[in-house]
């Protein structure tokens, strides 16, 4: 069930007039995934999240969400997505319940059902004492998270959150992130579009990196540092030896060796040689102060692929 | 091609609820039907001061509730004429754009309903408050008659009083539309409001020196050298029939003022064996005024249409 592709897109076009929003896309993300979409504005990502949900159609190619084509069964797509666009409206005039209640009787939740799970979806976003404020009283992360309350109402197998931190403060980012970890452990498959690259790094199994439309990337982190820094694993060092570069070069599998600061080390290697490191120091009667492998890091492989695709459209 | 998955309708009737909750408890609704029911009341009152005297010979005194006028205030009729189109407008003009401006579109159209059950609900919403509104004013109208007169209303004249409210609905309608329509093709509402109100001033409120200065220009001046230019008079006519509001002072001349025989230009060889003054069944009246009604109607369709068509072609990002 794990392997299970929710959604997948082939070839995926999208045209306006002559300009080209979304130029062939291929996509898939399997249940119980959070899926980061990466790149700048107009690179195709709304666009693409707007197709999935049947909200525009495609000019090519095709998509599929849980097996279901979104333009030709958009209420059977919409009944099990829930999307959370960026800078998410709600009636002002209406209470955080009354709202959620309107888009319950929409989703067409049986009406004896809809107290409950608005209640229980308002407390898992920690709403339930604003249950009955007027929604024109929240702050943007209030908003934000009452958008995640719907998403939970309707019981959605797969949540596709658009910018949903865009604008939010260090503190409600961080309370919202944690709200996109427990979607991820209530079974939801989430696809979630930003421009910020650590929290998608922090949150995401897998990212897909667009620009100019296209795909130029896709996989997990680890995979994009591979195909693009050149090496999967980072390992930090910090050790007393006096030679030590001398002593990581002789480790088999090292690639590249660089001192951060005086007894600190950055070793770039094929496969994870942490053993070997260790071994290594010691052998040369070395103190081993630290080692560990340091993630590679997601702004640099987006800096490294938007460089070289700069490079190579100037060449 | 396949067809798509579900009904169209779906999730109109919540829309519709919802909408006309709005309606009926927003400031904006409220003060514009006081300000509706206050003039129409005064000027009913204004017009019963002046019939009471004809009680027991007039055997249209309800009607003419509608029709009479007392300076300084115009008739029930004219009141409505200037009054319905600016209440519809307001119900009207932010129904799509007020969506786009709180951001909630992509929300709502992310819930399993189509576009077109959200526009028609909105509409319908609209049409209903319009309905309870101008329902609860002829309610009034008639019961200040009872009040004052002292008399119940025959049954021609409720005929006659109930299909003109049927065109002041229809007439609203039209208006509804107006700014429905705008409201899809201006993403600001406050744009769209002025440009609904534009077209309401040109076509509602100076279309008659409009249409006599374009008939002069097609059919030549009113009074030619052999008298009066009858071609002049019925372009004017046609003209004046492009605008709802000609439309609806038709419908309101042959519905309430029973004598009214034709619309338009009259001819001595037309009133051979005529009864000048004999009221006309309230039949033949509706059959008069039969193409008004259903102008109205198609004008209402046509509009809707437009809208929606618009609003289909429209990208649900803000």
């Amino acid at each position: 069930m794990a392997d299970e592709v929710v959604l997948s897109t082939r070839q995926l076009v999208k045209r306006y007039g002559s300009r080209i929003a979304v130029a062939g896309i291929d996509l898939e993300v399997r249940r119980g995934e959070i899926v980061g979409l990466l790149g700048p504005n107009g690179s195709g990502k709304t666009t693409t999240i707007l197709m999935l949900l049947g909200l525009t159609e495609a000019s090519h190619g095709e998509a599929r969400v849980l097996g279901r084509d979104p333009m030709r069964d958009p209420l059977s797509v919409k009944r099990a997505v829930g999307y959370l666009p960026d800078a998410v409206g709600f009636y002002d005039g209406l209470s955080a319940a009354t709202n959620l209640v309107y888009t319950a009787r929409l989703a067409g939740i049986p009406r004896p059902e809809i107290r409950g799970r608005i209640d229980d979806a308002l407390a898992r976003v920690d709403l339930t004492e604003h249950a009955d404020r007027r929604v024109a009283t929240f702050s943007r992360g209030m908003r934000q998270r009452l958008g995640l309350a719907e998403i939970l109402m309707k019981r959605a197998q797969i949540a596709i959150l658009d910018e949903p931190t865009a604008a939010l403060d260090p503190h409600a980012t961080l309370e919202f992130l944690a709200m996109i970890r427990g979607l991820k452990d209530a079974g939801i498959t989430v696809l979630l579009s930003s421009h910020h690259l650590d929290q998608v790094q922090t949150v995401c199994d897998r990212v897909a990196l667009f620009r100019e439309g296209r795909i130029v990337l896709s996989g997990t982190v680890r995979d994009l540092a591979a195909q693009v820094l050149g090496g999967g694993w980072v390992i930090d060092v910090a050790t007393d030896l006096p030679d030590a570069e001398a002593a990581f070069r002789g480790v088999p599998e090292v690639q590249a060796v660089t001192q951060v600061e005086p007894g600190h080390w950055r070793i770039q290697a094929r496969s994870d040689i942490r053993n070997a490191v260790a071994a290594a120091v010691l052998g040369a009667r070395g103190t081993l102060l630290r080692i560990g492998l340091a993630e590679p890091s997601l702004a640099e492989i987006y800096r490294r692929t938007f460089e070289e695709e700069a490079t190579h459209v100037a060449a | 091609m396949s067809r798509r998955e579900g009904s169209p309708w779906a999730g109109v009737g919540t829309v519709m609820a919802k909408e006309t909750a709005d309606h009926l408890t927003s400031v904006r609704m409220r003060l514009l039907e006081a300000l509706v029911f206050l003039t129409a009341l005064g000027a009913t009152y204004a017009a019963l001061r002046s019939i009471r005297d004809t009680v027991g010979q007039d055997p249209f005194l309800f009607l003419n509730l509608f029709t009479l006028s007392q300076a300084p205030l115009p008739s029930f009729v004219a009141i409505l004429g200037f009054l319905v189109p600016l209440v519809a407008i307001a119900l009207s003009f932010d129904t799509v754009n007020g969506e786009f401006s709180r951001r909630t579109l992509g929300r709502l159209l992310s819930q399993p309903i189509y576009r077109d059950g959200l526009i028609f609900g909105k509409f319908a919403a609209a049409l209903l408050t319009l309905v309870i509104a101008l329902v609860a004013l002829w309610l009034a109208v008639i019961g200040l008659g009872i009040l004052l007169l002292g008399l119940p209303p025959s049954t021609e004249e409720i005929v006659r009083m109930a299909g003109f409210l049927l065109a002041t609905i229809a007439f609203g309608g039209v208006w509804l539309a107006v700014g429905l329509l705008f409201s899809t093709l201006c993403r600001s509402p406050a744009t769209a409001a002025l440009s609904a109100l534009a077209v309401w001033l040109i076509v509602g409120m100076f279309w008659a020196p409009i249409t006599s200065m374009l008939a002069d220009i097609i059919s030549g001046p009113l009074m030619g050298p052999m008298g009066p230019n009858i071609g002049h008079v019925e372009t004017a006519q046609a003209l004046s029939r492009i605008s709802p509001n000609g439309l609806f002072g038709e419908i309101a001349v042959a519905i309430l003022n029973p004598a009214t025989r034709t619309l338009g230009p009259v001819l001595y060889s037309d009133l051979d064996g005529a009864l000048i003054g004999a009221p006309l069944p309230a039949g033949q009246s509706f059959l008069l005024v039969w193409p008004q009604f259903t102008a109205l109607i198609a004008a209402v369709i046509v509009l809707f249409v437009l809208a929606y068509l618009v609003f289909l072609r429209q990208e649900v990002r803000a």
